[in-house]
């Protein structure tokens, strides 16, 4: 299994590189991918740099262009597509339909990922995104229980790759429009959920509140630890109970899934964090390489290390992690 | 630009209701002022009071009464469960499918079936709107997040290409936001989603979720989350038939559904009545997203 992770940036990209990654996976300073954050990702200088540093050491490089082209905005994504193809990337990260068949046409034999924006939850969605655009991979939304991702693995017309680790989307990727109902700004229109711009703290006699939009979000008491106001790991009024009524701050770790995974056939796993700091990225890819070469040597004896499951504790949100959908009770 | 009137349609039913709710209110329907009605469960698959022949009984009246009518696939499609009746679904013979997500797109182009292109296809641009269109797409919807603005340009540009699909846009109703493989009804009610007891029939318009300050920000409705305020465009129906727009959807809600769909009819004629039969909706509105804003917001300008 491929261990493929996220470059925000150069020092985060080589990091990721040193500690074992086998593919890493980056985009460029606009909106065309699902990170566009102040600060984050890659020139076309820097992402030559880049490249160049992963296949001095044989690894691969992926670039994500997996937003949706807005109506005026065709060009943009367009050419964000030549310029990878340019670079000599060994695979794109595609959500949109008509950025897929640019590509396919364009430059067709440049691999195409689907990306987990296309939202295909079925071996019949792959099929379509196979037959009309050619796909050679497809990332999985989280939304699948263990026994769903076994079904659709055994019939895929294509590779797949399924999120390992980090920040849980609990909505089918792709179609989550919660973010721009609050802000304007959503993963597909501009690659963001609950960006930072739309983000207010203040301290109030009732406590620490974060907003987004203005919407109060979360309210926090002196002995709680205060999270990033993303709109879905709130605590909201149901039903005259104040609860996270969605999701609790939690990231998602499939760890323990791993020789199961490798027995479906899945071809990668993928670190989600491209806004994270170097210093995470090499954390995180460090305990996954690991873990994925003790795989490789005995997979019948594979166990997770109590120190990898302690390691990555400390990197996830409200310090827990959770298997999410891939576990039916989760539900 | 096109002349003919802008067309008024009814979407699916998005909540959970009884068999008896729904064959009621689709009886009324059949004499209200609209065009098309889409119909079926386009939720969750847990829902069964309704089977496939139920719903084809129901389409079969409503085409009597000279309404076009569509079936809707299930957004997120999980299981081969969902499959088996998503194939059920496309191969029903009578009715237009509305394809909701890349499974149905599959099994209706392998079926060499003509479909509509259901809102959260996510068609924001005109060359994946063409790549549809060549697969046998006859109409679309825009994605909820649109603005006008955005999208008068899409259809300038579908024009000026010569990709010419009827394009319909979510004019009324609760959005539809997001679908996960959780149910939150069910979470609020403390029960596994195996074994929910069907509880999101005890909501037939959704249940409320609010911040800690009391402001309604979503309405959860099983897997599905939609807009806690209902979008209101019927002040922008003008406008649509002006940029070319071919129908102008409204999303059923248990109380009050046929003052909606009236006053929907009035402003199509250019009628918008005082006092705002609307107000009888106990709901906030909002119509962010057509103006380039925050989807929960609302213009000042239309303000009844």
């Amino acid at each position: 299994m491929e261990l493929v992770c996220p470059a925000g940036n150069l020092p985060a990209l080589k990091r990721a590189v040193d500690e074992g990654a086998d593919a890493v996976y980056f985009g460029f300073q606009n909106a065309t991918n699902a990170r566009q954050f102040a600060g984050l990702n890659f020139s076309d200088r820097r992402a030559r740099d880049g490249i160049d540093y992963a296949r001095d050491r044989g690894r691969r490089v992926f670039c994500a262009i997996n937003t949706y082209p807005q109506p005026d905005g065709w060009a943009q994504w367009a050419s964000a597509v030549d310029q990878a193809a340019e670079l000599g990337v060994d695979a794109l990260i595609l959500a949109d339909m008509g950025l897929l068949e640019y590509a396919a046409r364009r430059h067709p034999d440049l691999p195409r990922h689907l990306s987990v924006q296309g939202s295909a939850t079925s071996h019949e969605a792959l099929r379509f995104y196979h037959d009309h655009f050619g796909i050679k991979r497809a990332v999985l939304p989280r939304v699948l229980s263990i026994t769903q991702v076994r079904d659709l693995a055994k019939q895929s017309p294509v590779e797949l790759e399924v999120f390992a680790f980090g920040s849980l989307c609990i909505m089918a990727e792709g179609r989550c429009y919660l973010s721009s109902y609050l802000t304007g700004e959503s993963p597909n229109t501009r690659g963001v959920c609950s960006p930072a711009a739309h983000v207010r703290w203040e301290e109030t006699s009732a406590g620490l509140e974060s907003r987004l939009g203005g919407v109060l979000i979360d309210r926090y008491g002196e002995d709680e630890r205060a999270g990033y106001p993303t709109l879905c790991k709130g605590r909201f009024e149901v039903g005259g109970e104040t609860y996270h009524a969605i999701e609790e701050p939690t990231s998602l770790n499939t760890l323990e899934l791993l020789p199961e995974l490798a027995e479906l056939g899945i071809s990668a796993v993928k670190i989600e964090g491209r806004q994270r700091s170097p210093a995470y990225v090499s954390k995180v890819a460090g305990i996954w390489r690991q873990a994925l070469d003790r795989l490789a040597r005995s997979p019948e004896r594979f166990h997770a290390d109590p120190a990898w499951l302690a390691g990555l504790g400390e990197l996830s949100e409200g310090a827990t992690t959770t298997l999410g959908a891939y576990e039916r009770r989760w539900k | 630009m096109t002349a003919t009137t802008l067309e008024l349609s009814l979407g699916p039913v998005l909540f959970y209701w009884t068999r008896e709710h729904y064959e009621a209110f689709y009886r009324e329907a059949a004499d209200w002022p609209v065009d098309a009605v889409t119909l079926g469960e386009a939720v969750c698959s847990r829902r069964r009071d309704m089977k496939l022949d139920d719903w084809l009984g129901i389409g079969r009246e409503l085409a009597q009464s000279g309404k076009r009518v569509t079936l809707a696939s299930q957004t997120l499609i999980e299981s081969e469960a969902d499959l088996r009746d998503l194939r059920r679904l496309c191969d029903n013979g009578e009715f237009v499918i509305e394809a909701n997500d890349q499974s149905a797109l599959q099994c209706l182009t392998d079926r060499g079936l003509p479909f509509v292109g259901g809102a959260a296809l996510n068609l924001y641009n005109r060359q994946a709107i063409a790549v549809l269109v060549r697969a046998g797409m006859q109409g679309w919807q825009a994605p909820v997040e649109m603005s006008r603005e955005a999208l008068s340009t899409l259809l300038d540009d579908c024009r000026a290409h010569g990709v010419a699909a009827p394009c319909e846009v979510f004019a009324y109703g609760h959005l539809p936001l997001a679908w996960s493989s959780r149910c939150f009804t069910a979470r609020r009610h403390r029960r596994p989603k195996d074994r929910c007891q069907f509880v999101c029939q005890k909501y037939p318009e959704g249940l409320a979720l609010r911040s800690q300050e009391a402001r309604e920000v979503f309405t959860l409705n099983g897997i599905q989350t939609l807009s806690g305020a209902c979008q209101d465009l019927r002040h922008e129906l003008p406008t649509m038939q002006a940029m070319g727009v071919a129908t102008a959807r409204l999303s059923p809600r248990p109380e009050g559904m046929a003052e909606v769909v009236s006053a929907f009819a009035a402003a199509r004629r250019g009628e918008l009545t005082a006092p705002d039969p609307l107000t009888l909706v106990d709901a906030s509105l909002c119509d962010g997203y057509w103006h380039g804003h925050p989807g929960m917001s609302h213009h000042p300008e239309s303000a009844p």
